[in-house]
Formats: C-alpha cells, structure tokens, sequence
C-alpha cells in the first residue's frame, strides 16, 4: 500500500502534457473543442462500461457454483435469469455502440463544415517545411511565407492542402484534427481560433527522416493587428541602409542561396526553398527548429546538415568573414 | 547439422540490411573537384590527350540517394525548361545516346559548372559543387548509364517512357549535333 502512492503520483505526470500549446485537449477553436468534448464523452462511457463488466466478472468469481454441480443440469429459472441478462447485455450494447456512432457523426458535422467567407490559405508540406500562399482576388496583395501562419481571432480560415514530394498532414492539435497533404490533390479544412495566442502545429504523417523537425506556428491576432502584418508581408523587402547589411546582400545575390530562395523586391527569386522576404520576422528558422536570432542564422547557413541532418538545405562555401555579414543582413528582413 | 545449413544461409540474408550510406554532409572546405577531360581524341604528337578524373564519379553514380537528389535537382533548377525530361526541347536531348561534349559523368559535370556553346549557361558558383554531381548522376541514369539498383523508380508526375531503372542499358558514343533549335540564327 505505501508503494501505490508513488505510483499514482506519477501516473498522473503525463496529464501535465495535456495543456500547453500543442494539445489537443486544450482546445482554442470550435473543432477542437468538438474533438476534445467527444474524446472526454468516449472516455466517460467506456470507462464506465469498463468497470461495469470488471464488477460483474468479480461477481461471478466470487459466487461460482459449488464443485460438485452437475455440468449439464439446467433449472429453468436460472435459465430465464440468463436469458434476460444476455438480453440487456445486448441491448445495452448495441445502445452504446449506436450512440457512439452518432455521437461521432454529429462532430464530424462541425469537424468538416464550411463557413464560407473569411482567408484562404494553399499550405503545400514540402520536404520538410510548410509553403503557406495567402490568397487574394487581387494578384497584388497575393504573398509567400513559411512555417508561420497569422489568422484573425474568430473567423474562420480556409486552409487548402497540396504536397509537392511525399504525403504530409497538417495539424495544429489546439485548433483542429488532421488534414493528410497528398501529392496530386488538394485537401481542405478549415481552422478557427476563439482566442488570441500562440499555437504549434506539426506534421503529423511520418515523412522522411526529419519529419519531427515539421513543426510550424499559428499566431491567432486581433483583426488590427492582423491586417498590418499582412500589409508588412506584402511589401518588398526593404534594401539595406548600412554597409554591412549591404555587404551582406552582394554576399546572398552572389552564391547560390539565390537559386532557391526568393527576397523580394530584390533578384533572388528561387521558388523552390522558404521565401525569405520576411523572414526575420518570423519566430522561427527550419521550420520550427531554430528560433530566429543572428547567431541561429549564422549556425544555419555554416552548418545546415548539423543542425537538421538531411535537410535539402546544401552546405556552401563561404569565407569566414562573410559569414557575419550575410546573417545580419537575412535578420534584418523583418 | 542441416539445420545449422539452414539458419547460416538464413543469416545471409542480414547481408542486405546495411545499404549504401548516404552522405548529407558535404565537406564544406573543399573546392571544385579538379577533373581536366579531353572532348576530342586529338592531340599534338603521337600519344592521346592526357586526361585526369579524380574517380569520385562512381561514388555519385552507384549511390541512389545521389541520383534521387540529382533528380529533384534537375527540376528545382529548371533543366527541364530547356532539356524537358530528357527528351530535349531547345536544348539537346539527355536520355539518347549522343553525346556532343562527351557523356562520362567527368564531362557532364564539366558541362553543367562551365557551360557551352549555343545557350547552356556556367553554373559555377551558382549550385554547390556536389549538387553539380549529383545532377550529371541523374543525368547519367536518363540513359541507364549507372547501375539498375541505383536508378530512380517511376515519378509522380507524367513522364515520358519508363522510368531511369527500367530502360535498356544506354551506350555512350561521343560527338553529336546541336539540335536546328538551339543553333545561333544565321
């Protein structure tokens, strides 16, 4: 008995992982919400169930028939006992299975219902980073990002799902399920945050081997706020106003960062790696797994391959005192 | 006895869990791989040109990570809008067997870093000198001129004919035309 204590203490350790900013049980939007009240429901039902049929198996331990019963001897009350116990068994059954049932069906309604109005996003999962395109009616204001997703509080936002090399699957756990990105179609769903915050998502299909280092963010914002980091993220990017930075761009214009990269408002417009207009204003480098200061940048581009083993990022040859510069300045694109 | 017979020739078949290494990490000092590599036959005097490969060729070409890499490459940095998939468009077709500067991998890495004549650019500085091998690997696979267990399988996208590890053995004959297409107008 002294022993159960330590156990039970630290049986309720991982229930720690249930809040935070990646958990589906700590439910910021209307989906998630669904899926955590139905997860608790299920819960509820079949513990419940579960203990039930452990009550009656301790019952029939406890009163089994004497040892020297015959076998094959039948009494007919005893055998209308039975027959009403298998029968509610059977119904009660059937009642939670059915009830299940419909209780699943119903949040698939609101899981996959479409609002309509409100921002559309085309996210692409790429090996192993998020493309996210905000769209517009009008081409000019249309614009590229990575890894970090802005959304108006309360509105929902329509997230189409394409994948350019091996199947992915989009999921922020606080805001909605999983959404698969397949190579050759287009999934869709749609995310809600009721609260301002931070949440994380992950790609939640296995996809190569730095598929734990998928990770990207939702920044859920007043409506304000958001439109000034839209209207931030649809201009160019601003050219350097001191030497280094300045050296720092010749630097980026003539190595082969530009045959992937795309700035902006500057010659650099590689489609095939994170657009790096904006990109020190991002909280994060490598999809998630660096946080955005200099001396990350720096560590980055010396060492891709270090930090993100078989990242598609190469190793390029730089000399020492360029590296410096070429950080300051990629920081400096807020 | 017999079973010792069966469980050792059982135990061969772990031969097969170690596969070829792929190397993510390119030694980021080194600088271009020096390959010097005659186009022509010719030479002053009685002996033929003389050649130096550096023989890391092979470590490219017999490794199926390079290839798939090389393969995503191809696209990323748009060989396909001149060669389209291999087939040639305004630039010469890569999956036949002629080959107008030479189709070892040696020339083709030549071909990508310098550039020549009528249109293909210098890519030196440009992409990373491993990327460069890697690409002339695929290049080599367009006419199965590497190893069938090194190819690369079908694409997701259409393609035309089968996939690299699929089609018949390619033979490499030196020298070859300028498609009408990719010639200077007169």
């Amino acid at each position: 008995m002294r022993r159960l204590g330590p156990i039970l203490l630290f049986s309720t350790l991982p229930l720690g992982g249930c809040q935070g900013w990646q958990s589906a049980l700590d439910a910021h939007g209307p989906a998630a919400g669904v899926l955590a009240r139905m997860f608790w429901t299920f819960v509820a039902v079949l513990a419940t169930v579960w203990v039930l049929t452990m009550i009656a198996l301790l019952l029939s331990l406890r009163r089994r028939r004497p040892a020297g019963a015959d076998p094959l001897a039948t009494d007919p009350a005893t055998e209308r006992r039975m027959t009403i116990t298998v029968s509610i068994a059977i119904a009660l059954t059937l009642v939670t299975v059915v009830s299940l049932t419909g209780l699943s069906y119903a949040a698939q309604k609101v899981l996959f219902a479409h609002k309509e109005g409100g921002l559309t996003l085309l996210v692409k999962g790429q090996q192993w980073w998020w493309q996210v395109t905000y769209e517009d009616p009008q081409p000019n204001r249309v614009f590229t990002t990575a890894n970090e997703i802005h959304i108006p509080v309360g509105e929902p936002v329509l997230i189409k799902l394409e994948s350019s090399d091996v199947i992915h699957s989009f999921w922020v756990p606080s805001l909605t399920g999983k959404m698969d990105a397949i190579t050759g179609r287009q999934n869709q769903i749609q995310i809600q945050a009721d609260r301002p915050g931070l949440y994380r998502g992950q790609c939640a299909e296995y996809c190569g081997l730095q598929h734990a280092h998928m990770g990207l963010l939702v920044v859920a914002e007043s409506r304000e706020d958001f439109e000034r980091w839209r209207e931030q993220q649809i201009s160019s990017a601003i050219p350097p106003n001191d030497d280094e930075r300045q050296r720092g761009m010749e630097i980026f214009m003539s190595k082969p960062c530009i045959m992937c990269h795309q700035i902006r408002g500057t010659d650099a417009g590689g489609k095939v790696a994170p657009d790096l207009t904006h990109v020190g204003s991002r909280r994060t480098i490598g999809a998630g797994t660096l946080e955005t200061t200099r001396g990350n940048i720096a560590a980055w581009i010396v060492d891709p391959h270090g930090v993100k083993p078989g990242v598609n990022m190469p190793t390029i040859q730089l000399d020492p005192d360029e590296v410096q510069p070429l950080a300051t300045y990629l920081e400096g694109l807020k | 006895m017999r079973t010792l017979l069966i469980l050792s020739i059982a135990a061969l078949a772990l031969v097969a869990c170690e596969r070829e290494d792929r190397e993510y990490r390119s030694n980021p000092v080194t600088a271009e791989t020096n390959e010097k590599i005659a186009l022509v036959p010719l030479s002053a005097g009685p002996g033929g040109p003389t050649e130096q490969r550096s023989g890391i060729g092979k470590d490219y070409e017999e490794n199926a990570y390079h290839i798939s890499q090389g393969q995503r490459l191809y696209t990323w940095f748009n060989c396909n809008g001149c060669h389209a998939n291999g087939g040639g468009d305004s630039g010469p077709a890569l999956m036949d067997d002629r080959w107008i500067y030479g189709g070892q991998i040696e020339n083709i890495v030549q071909t990508i870093r310098e550039g020549r004549p009528n249109g293909m650019p210098s890519f030196r500085g440009k992409i990373p000198d491993d990327q460069i091998w890697q690409i002339a690997a695929y290049i080599r696979s367009m006419g199965r001129n590497v190893p069938k267990p090194a190819a690369p399988s079908r694409k997701d996208d259409m393609s035309p004919g089968p996939a690299e590890q699929r089609r018949p053995p390619g033979e490499v004959i030196d020298g070859g035309q300028i498609p009408p297409s990719a010639q200077m107008p007169q």
